[in-house]
This record gives C-alpha cells, structure tokens and sequence, in this order.
C-alpha cells in the first residue's frame, strides 16, 4: 500500500486552478471542459459542429503541463501506479469506455455539471463514485489494495 | 490587390491563432491544477477512494476548489449573449432530469477509474515520461473511446 500524505492547501489551489480552466473554456470557447468529451471527439466519426482547433491546442497544453512544472520548479511529478500493467489496461478500456457511455467524466460531470447544478451530471458523478468507492473497498478486501 | 487580399485573409488568421494560444493556455491551466492539486498520482486518488485503506481525503478539497470558483463563474458566464471566441454557447441543457441511459456508462468509469487511479485528464498529464505502461494506458483509453463512440453512433 502506498502511503499518499494529506495535502488540503495543495490540492484547494489546485481545484481552483481546475475550476478556472473550466470557466474560460466555457467564456472563449462556449463549451464544458470536458476531457473524454473533447478527446474522444478526436477520434472517428467525425462530431458535427464541433470544432477541434482549441481542443488540439487544450489536450497539448495539459499533456506539457507536467513538463513545465518541472522545468519551472526543479522536482519532478510524482506518479505512483497502484496497478499491474494488466489492470492498467483493462482499467483504461473501462474509462473509456464509460465516459463516453456516460456522456462525461470528472471534469465535465464532476467539475462543469455540479458547478451549473445539473442534476443529471450529480446522478452521473453520485454513480461514478460510489462504484469507484465500492471497487477501491473490494480491491482493499480481497486483494490487500493491489491486483 | 495582394493588399486587400492580405486583409481579407488577416483576421480569420489571427483569430485562429488566438483559438490555438488560447487552447494551450487552458490546457496549461488545467494540467497544472492536476499536478498541484496531485490529482495526477494515480496512488493519490486511489487512496482518496481506499477508505479502509491508507485513507487521504485531499482529493475533497480539489473538488471543493473547483466547484467554490465554478458556481458563481458558471452563473455569471452563462448570463453573457455569446462566448468570446465562438458565436453560440453549446452548453447542455437537458441538465434538470436524471439521464438513466447515462448511468451504466458511468458505472463502467467509476470502475476502470478506481482500477488505475486515473481518469482521462491525468492520462494526458502522464503520458510523457512515465513509460510504456503510460502511452498503454492511454491507447486502452483511446479504444474504449471509439468503441463508446461507434456504439452511440
């Protein structure tokens, strides 16, 4: 199990720069920052009346992100996976997967839907974590935290 | 007449060009808050959701961050006749009633989400320098994606 110390400050200023990324997409663009949203609409068949300028430039911007934290400060990000490579696959067809099933995921749903109160991204958002919340419980239980 | 042709040609490209500057900002912004915020360590949302386990609760105070801006920002936007770039708002608004079509979808992301501890934005924020298992993640991603989009189609 690896152990992650509690950073409420840290991640607070992070969720505000998270929050005001949404806000300017939705004041330049007039659409929900909306990650799966806007990648999966990279991909065939082509969205109609979508635009996919920004959206190139939007999905570059947060891959180099991490490349400029670094540069900026010094210290590298810290990623630690908590899965085998098996998983991390099966995982990621899932997340797919589901968020276009589900027609959004944590940035549209949980960040963009919840702020303009829709109770159709709470449904979606209520639904997401209770079953992430209910498999992290049943990966802790049955597989000490790692599969 | 180059000259009148040069004009004509002017401002669609400079906006196109404050499009794409625009574009990456955001995407800077965005990326940015997830790595402050460590959303992009998979252990650490991992452990948000672990609660019997090495339990961290930060991951509350990200989205307590962004829905505190989001609310008033939101309420405030959407009361402007257009948005700056583009001519229309395309915003949802069949926002008032539960979708249950949706609901299984994101039963399937709350499940592969807690697998990896990674959902799509931190994929993006990890994909460079973190190895093979990076770049997999995000081609298994991508896959999941267009098989949602060719079953929606």
């Amino acid at each position: 199990m690896l152990e992650t110390s509690f950073t409420p400050l840290a991640s607070l200023f992070g969720g505000i720069l998270i929050g005001v990324s949404a806000l300017l997409t939705a004041l330049f663009y007039g659409r929900i920052m909306g990650v799966s949203g806007i990648v999966s609409r990279l991909l065939p068949p082509r969205a109609n009346g979508w635009n996919q300028q920004w959206t190139i430039a939007f999905v570059v911007g947060v891959i180099v992100a991490p490349l400029l934290w670094q540069f900026a400060t010094g210290t590298g990000v810290t990623a630690q996976f908590v899965a085998s490579p098996i998983v991390m696959m099966i995982g990621a067809f899932f997340v797919g997967l589901g968020s276009v099933m589900g027609n959004g995921c944590t940035s549209g749903h949980g960040v963009c839907g919840l702020s303009r109160l829709s109770l159709r991204s709470l449904s979606a958002t209520v639904t997401f974590m209770g079953v992430a919340f209910l498999t992290a419980t049943v990966i802790r239980f049955l597989f000490q935290g790692y599969i | 007449m180059s000259n009148s042709k040069t004009r004509s040609l002017a401002l669609p490209v400079s906006t196109q060009v404050l499009t794409l500057v625009i574009g990456l900002s955001i995407g800077l912004i965005f990326g940015l808050g997830l790595v402050v915020s460590g959303m992009s360590n998979p252990a650490k949302v991992r452990n948000f959701l672990d609660v019997f386990g090495a339990w961290d609760p930060s991951l509350a105070f990200v989205m307590g961050g962004a829905i505190a801006v989001g609310v008033p920002g939101f309420w405030m936007i959407q009361r402007r006749l257009k948005p700056l770039l583009t001519e229309s708002f395309e915003l949802p608004t069949n926002c008032g009633v539960i979708d249950r079509k949706i609901l299984p979808g994101a039963a399937a992301f709350g499940f592969g989400w807690a697998l990896t501890g990674i959902c799509p934005g931190p994929a993006l924020t990890l994909l460079a320098g973190n190895g093979l298992v990076a770049v997999g993640f995000v081609g298994m991603m991508l896959l999941g994606m267009l098989v949602g989009r060719i079953i929606k189609a």
